[in-house]
């Protein structure tokens, strides 16, 4: 009992208790991380589709689906939810998550009662087909159409619907090349000549002779888009031949499109190797296939796109400006009360909240600079805004003043590592103080503003508050680099990663069916940034033994 | 030669000396520049709120002589931009002459259908564009009044038109001999008309109409005896409630929504002992009545139910006036009046924002006429002396004053004061609801939560990770923590809102008792450690107690959830949500405090943690080293000697992830249902100041009302941020210059 007493007044409990704190906090920071990941990850593999009997009100029924969740509740809150009737006896029941797919057809997902099902098995030629839109659908392949008129049945039909897919996919990208490549540009361009001509009007040098220039071209173009339209439809029509026939778990069969088939698999078939061949190519898919479906589906390309546009345009803007303001307060300002003042200032802008930011980006930036770039430069296109808009360039504007005082701080600190005794030694030999500042003090201290430069990247990454102000959208109809002059479309809107999360999480309109992605999503940004700062913590170490080693 | 490389060199001196001195500037400028765009922040967002706080004004633009020779006038109205009046006289003269200077732009005549004059004109819609002229043979005429909009030469041309709604001919009401009051209420394909008669009786007809087409049979009511000698008659928009008055002041309310059985509602005397009734007007919306007495007191009365679910009328608020009102006029977009007085005192209201925005003596003539423009921005006066002033009042924001903003308001249809954020509804009559309180209360309130969690795990965590912790296992925690504060706050928010939020619902006693099985537990299994025999001890060094403790943390959560739902069933019938409800009342919310508490608490850990492991480790050595050299144990030593040299820094690194809670929108957003109620459960939810920005910003007209009290919000996460960052960083400064001084 003494010896309780006596370690309770050591005071040791207490720094248990510290360490537990610590615990407490790594568990949260992996467990957090490993969630993503693993759910994340989770999306990507083929799991396999059960076909059970299900007892429900008296009568049996095949359901096929994928597991996606269980739980076990209590008996009483069972039956208080209404979730069914309860076996005579149980206190606690399991409840399974089946999603059956389907979409057009009935509710994709249904919760099961573990005591209800009767027989469960695996059947290896259950297939799960990937949709362009209504979802994923499961249901055994009966045969395969052309025209309406049978191909191949049982057995065979697999082969062929594997052939006859592959022709789809070769249409599939023929015809967005031409929708997207081809007849964007000449949209791009009749537009830019709607543009060219109102501004001739708008300038009085509306000449019969211009305007008939402008017509010319017009009627080129929509010459060429007429034979573009011709050979579109017959892609589409091309598209329409094949059909296959499919039996799904209430016993219809259903005829479906081949034109709207994105993947076909039959998981339970395969092993675990083939299964991570296709894992890799679900991967790889999502990075680089457009969303579908309201974004719940398909890929996240142009949200990866944008993300690294906006903050590529962010560094371009924020790494000369943040250099230059440390290099000034550092080394040519004159230390005194202002300039500690300014450096508090900084410091603290560095902690005003994010959205401040959203707001003074989407006054200041968008509506008035914008507005007023809009009235001089484009009054053409007025009213529609051409940069009074939240757009690309505003974004990164915005997040580059945002990211503004984490290049500084970092570079200051940089700078302020270097000893003066380098200082000395290069005026000493003659340099002029912009050159040691250039040649000397600058090159040694790049790594510091590296760690600036990831850390502010790393922070506009995941930033999206602002972002939802002044230029993200959920979806943008096209990406803002193409192939049309001048390339880089700096009023165009964009996606970004983060608000992807943020949009297909909370406001799509069926949350449970986009719930993986949205994970995956989360990955892949988490992957993204906790690389990016890995980095600059290792560059950090590294720079400090530098200086350690230059100091002695 | 020799020169020549002198000169070669002197040149490259020179250009050396041109390139340094440009770069100073340069560079100096530069520096200068982002400085000033940062300071630019604040005052850009402080060009934006400011008008929010401007004075309104009234400014005379033009005075005229009035272009008519007799004063026959029966009907006056401005039309929408301000540019155009039009004037209806006795005779059928529809004349339409221009504001700045009464020239005549264009007139027309109504045929009066034989009648020799008009007597009397009512407006049936808030603008006054649509009327009905009672003729002196009883008949009544509609009449529509609209302006065509026309380019010539880029300018802006307006020219008027007169239709007849329901043909040109005038109709007479059966039954009707006599009008004394009439109003006329429009409402889609209903048309009412309630009529005084000479006998004070009150006669009702209700037509269903169609543009165009003439008027059918109506609808008639019942005859209605009014005890009072009806001197003021007002009525909704809806014709749902009948209004009326005597000179006294009496007034009675009538239900005629249903023209078969007129129902009175309500009477009372709405002036001052003594005091006569002059003014009586409906303000915007049909909800509230202005009345004005003979002292120049007005006062707002607002229809409502009382606790019997009877409408009774409310007395709401007032304001007061040196003399008598001569004109009083309801704005027709906003709850806003405009009065002038016998003394020439012109006089902006505003009801929600209950407040006198503006009195200014503007004239010294009598006035016999005034007209407000129906965007409330011109005001035209004629005098008796036939002078016509057009003023022009800027009030772009009356909505807003320091008490609508902050305090409780007595909104209309509500039965006490409250703080309401309602910012948009789809109907113009709206009474737009600007409290900031809901939102600042609800900013607080997830901050409050937020540090509740994260100050103790952070500063506990923080004083081992500096204090106790081996160097090798600190290089591992340290850059852990940072990764931490990188994650986006996206991220956390979606998995609080997506994951968290149904996980706590489920295991609701589960996570609450974690708050007490995790420290009981953990201090159990370090006694039964410290008891053990040393050679198992030895097994985990000094220092390594956190990676000790990682399992058993994981031990005791899982306990928790298993253990959990068992006391559940026992203790609290089952379900612990409905056992709160039925026992408390307290209601639970999915997406609630607890949630957004623990998800925001992560996101203000690592930068409390952070700030605070620096403070706790740079306490210079030989502190410490002094007092465990006197004998102090380390627990001593830490809670005597380092936190308290250290606690300015603890306190700045509160300060810094207090200022982080506050303005963090992502989390909010994401995992709390967003309803701006002022409610402290912890198993609520709450709208903060940034997630409101964030919501209704996109879709908030520029320079409105809404969009500047949402830049004010702005400013105010702006200042209160910078606030409690600069309070930190000086006192971070001086600590460390008391370290330097140790």
């Amino acid at each position: 009992m003494n010896n309780v007493k006596e370690w309770w007044r050591s005071g040791e409990p207490w720094i248990w208790l510290n360490a537990g704190a610590v615990s407490v906090s790594m568990l949260v920071v992996f467990g957090l991380l490993a969630l993503i990941a693993v759910r994340g990850l989770g999306h990507f593999w083929a799991g396999d589709i059960i076909e059970m009997r299900y007892l429900s009100n008296g009568s049996e029924e095949t359901i096929i689906g994928e597991l996606v969740e269980s739980e076990t509740i209590n008996a009483q809150r069972f039956s208080e939810s209404g979730y069914g009737v309860l076996p005579p006896g149980a206190t606690e029941v399991k409840r399974l998550l089946i999603k059956t797919g389907n979409r057009d057809l009935y509710a994709d997902f249904r919760w099961l009662t573990d005591h209800n099902i009767k027989a469960l098995n695996t059947p290896e030629d259950l297939i799960v087909l990937e949709r362009v839109e209504w979802g994923d659908f499961y249901g055994y392949l009966k045969q395969v159409n052309e025209q309406g008129q049978m191909v191949a049945e049982g057995e065979a039909a697999w082969d062929e619907l594997q052939i006859r897919l592959a022709r789809v996919a070769d249409l599939h990208a023929e015809i967005k090349y031409l929708e997207r490549g081809e007849i964007g540009s000449i949209n791009y361009k009749l537009e830019d000549l709607r543009l060219a001509r109102k501004k001739l009007e708008l300038s009085n040098n509306a000449t019969a002779e211009n305007i008939a220039r402008i017509e010319k071209q017009e009627k080129a173009l929509d010459v060429k888009y007429q034979r573009l339209r011709v050979q579109l439809a017959e892609l589409h029509n091309e598209i329409k031949r094949d059909s296959a026939h499919f039996q799904i778990m209430d016993g219809r069969v259903v005829e479906l499109p081949m034109e709207t088939f994105v993947s076909v698999l039959k998981p339970n078939a395969m092993n675990v190797f083939q299964k991570m061949i296709n894992y890799v190519h679900a991967f790889i898919a999502f990075l680089v296939d457009d969303p579908r479906e309201a974004n719940t589906e398909g890929g996240v390309f142009p949200a990866i796109f944008g993300t690294v546009m906006m903050v590529l345009l962010m560094s371009v803007l924020v790494t000369p400006l943040g250099v230059i303001a440390a290099v000034y307060l550092r080394e040519y300002a004159r230390q005194g009360p202002v300039i500690r003042l300014i450096r508090i200032a900084v410091n603290n802008l560095a902690g005003v909240p994010s959205i401040v930011y959203g707001v003074f980006g989407l006054g200041f930036f968008v509506y008035f600079l914008g507005g007023n770039l809009d009235r001089l430069f484009f009054p053409e296109a007025l009213p529609a805004a051409t940069f009074g808009t939240p757009g690309l360039m505003w974004a990164s504007l915005t997040l580059a003043l945002l990211t503004l005082p984490v290049v500084i701080v970092s570079t200051e600190e940089g700078l302020a590592r270097i000893p003066s005794s380098l200082r000395e030694g290069s005026l000493a030999l003659g340099a002029t103080k912009f050159e040691t500042i250039w040649k000397v003090i600058l090159p040694m201290s790049s790594p510091a503003i590296m760690t600036g430069l990831i850390l502010a990247v790393a922070r506009a990454a995941g930033e999206v508050a602002p972002l939802m102000l002044v230029g993200v959208v959920k979806l943008a109809p096209e990406l803002p680099l193409d192939g049309n002059m001048p390339f880089l479309h700096l009023d165009r809107k964009f996606m970004h990663l983060g608000f992807h999360i943020f949009d297909v999480g909370f406001q799509s309109p069926n949350v449970e069916a986009a719930r993986p992605l949205v994970y995956a999503t989360a990955f892949l940004l988490v992957l993204v940034i906790v690389l990016l700062n890995l980095s600059a913590i290792m560059l950090r170490n590294h720079l400090r033994e530098k200086y350690k080693a230059l100091e002695n | 030669m020799n020169h020549n490389s002198i000169t070669q060199q002197s040149w490259r001196q020179r250009k050396r000396a041109i390139i340094d001195n440009v770069a100073r500037y340069t560079i100096g400028l530069g520096g200068i520049s982002v400085i000033f765009a940062i300071v630019l922040i604040f005052f850009y967002l402080l060009w934006v709120v400011f008008p929010i706080f401007q004075s309104p004004t009234v400014e005379l633009k033009s005075q005229f002589s009035s272009p008519f020779i007799e004063d026959v006038t029966r009907y006056q109205v401005i039309e929408e931009s301000g540019q155009l009046v039009a004037r209806v006289q006795s005779n059928g003269d529809l004349v339409f002459f221009s504001m700045t200077d009464g020239k005549e732009v264009h007139s027309e005549s109504i045929d009066l259908n034989g009648a020799n004059e008009i007597s009397q004109v009512i407006k049936y819609d808030v603008e006054g564009k649509r009327l009905v002229l009672i003729l002196d043979n009883h008949r009544l005429l509609f009449v529509e009044i609209s302006y065509r909009v026309n380019f010539v030469d880029g300018k802006r041309e307006l020219n008027p038109q007169v239709s007849f709604p329901f043909g040109d001919e005038s109709v007479e009401l059966e039954d009707v001999d006599q009008i004394v009051h009439i109003r006329v209420v429009r409402e889609d394909e209903k048309l009412t008309l309630l009529i005084i008669d000479a006998d004070n009786q009150l006669l009702m007809r209700s037509f269903e109409v169609e543009y165009g087409d003439e008027l059918g049979e109506p609808e008639v009511s019942s005859l209605q005896e009014i005890a009072l000698n009806v001197e003021f008659m007002v009525v909704d928009t809806f014709a749902q409630w009948l209004y009326l008055a005597n000179k006294d002041g009496q007034l009675v309310i009538y239900n005629i929504r249903d023209l078969e059985s007129v129902e009175l509602v309500d009477q009372m005397i709405i002036v001052e002992d003594e005091r006569q009734l002059k003014q009586l007007t409906m303000l915007l919306g049909g909800n509230s009545l202005m009345a004005a007495d003979d002292k120049g007191a007005v006062r707002q009365w607002s229809l409502q139910r009382d606790k019997k679910n009877q409408y009774r009328l409310k007395d709401i608020r007032g304001f007061k006036s040196d003399a008598e009102l001569t004109f009083l006029i309801a704005e027709m977009r906003r709850k806003g009046l405009v009065s002038v007085n016998q003394q020439g005192e012109v006089m902006l209201y505003h009801t929600t924002a209950d407040r006198l925005l503006l009195t200014e003596k503007i004239t010294d003539d009598k006035i016999l006429r005034a007209n407000l423009s129906p965007r409330a921005n011109k005001l035209l006066l004629e005098s008796v002396s036939g002078q016509f002033y057009n003023y022009e009042i800027k009030n772009p924001h009356p909505e807003l004053s320091w008490k609508s903003l902050w305090s409780e308001v007595q909104y209309e249809g509500y039965d006490e004061p409250k703080y309401i954020w309602q910012s948009s509804s789809a109907d113009n009559d709206f009474e737009p609801k600007f409290s900031l309180a809901p939102l600042a209360f609800g900013t607080l309130k997830a901050a409050f939560y937020a540090m509740l969690i994260a100050v103790p795990l952070s500063i506990m965590g923080a004083i081992y990770t500096a204090y106790f912790m081996a160097p090798k296992m600190r290089a591992l925690v340290k850059p852990s923590i940072e990764i931490m504060e990188a994650l986006p706050t996206v991220i956390l928010g979606f998995l609080a809102g997506l994951w968290f939020a149904p996980v706590v619902e489920n295991n609701l006693l589960a996570i609450l008792s974690l708050s007490f099985v995790l420290p009981a537990g953990l201090l159990l299994f370090a006694g039964l450690w410290t008891a053990m025999p040393l050679n198992i001890r030895r097994l985990v060094p000094y220092g390594w107690q956190a990676a000790l403790l990682m399992p058993v943390v994981i031990m005791l959560v899982w306990l928790s959830f298993m253990v959990a739902p068992l006391f559940e069933a026992v203790f609290f019938g089952g379900d612990i949500k409905h056992w709160l409800l039925d026992n408390f009342g307290i209601g639970y919310d999915q997406r609630n405090s607890l949630v957004v508490g623990i998800a925001m608490g992560l996101a203000v850990i690592p930068t409390i943690f952070s700030i605070t492991e620096d403070a706790i480790f740079s306490v210079p050595k030989h502190l410490t080293n002094g007092s465990l050299a006197l004998g102090a144990t380390p627990w001593q030593t830490l809670t005597r000697v380092v936190l308290l040299t250290a606690s300015p820094g603890i306190f700045s690194a509160v300060m810094i992830g207090l200022g982080r809670a506050v303005g963090e929108t992502m989390i909010v957003l994401m995992a709390t249902g967003n309803t701006p109620i002022m409610d402290m459960s912890i198993f609520q939810g709450m709208r903060t100041l940034s997630a409101n920005i964030a919501v209704e910003l996109p879709e908030s007209e520029v320079a409105s009302t809404h969009y500047r009290i949402l830049f004010l919000a702005a400013l105010v996460l702006f200042l209160v941020t910078f606030m409690f960052n600069t309070v930190a960083e000086v006192v971070r400064q001086r600590l460390r210059k008391r370290y330097s001084n140790l």
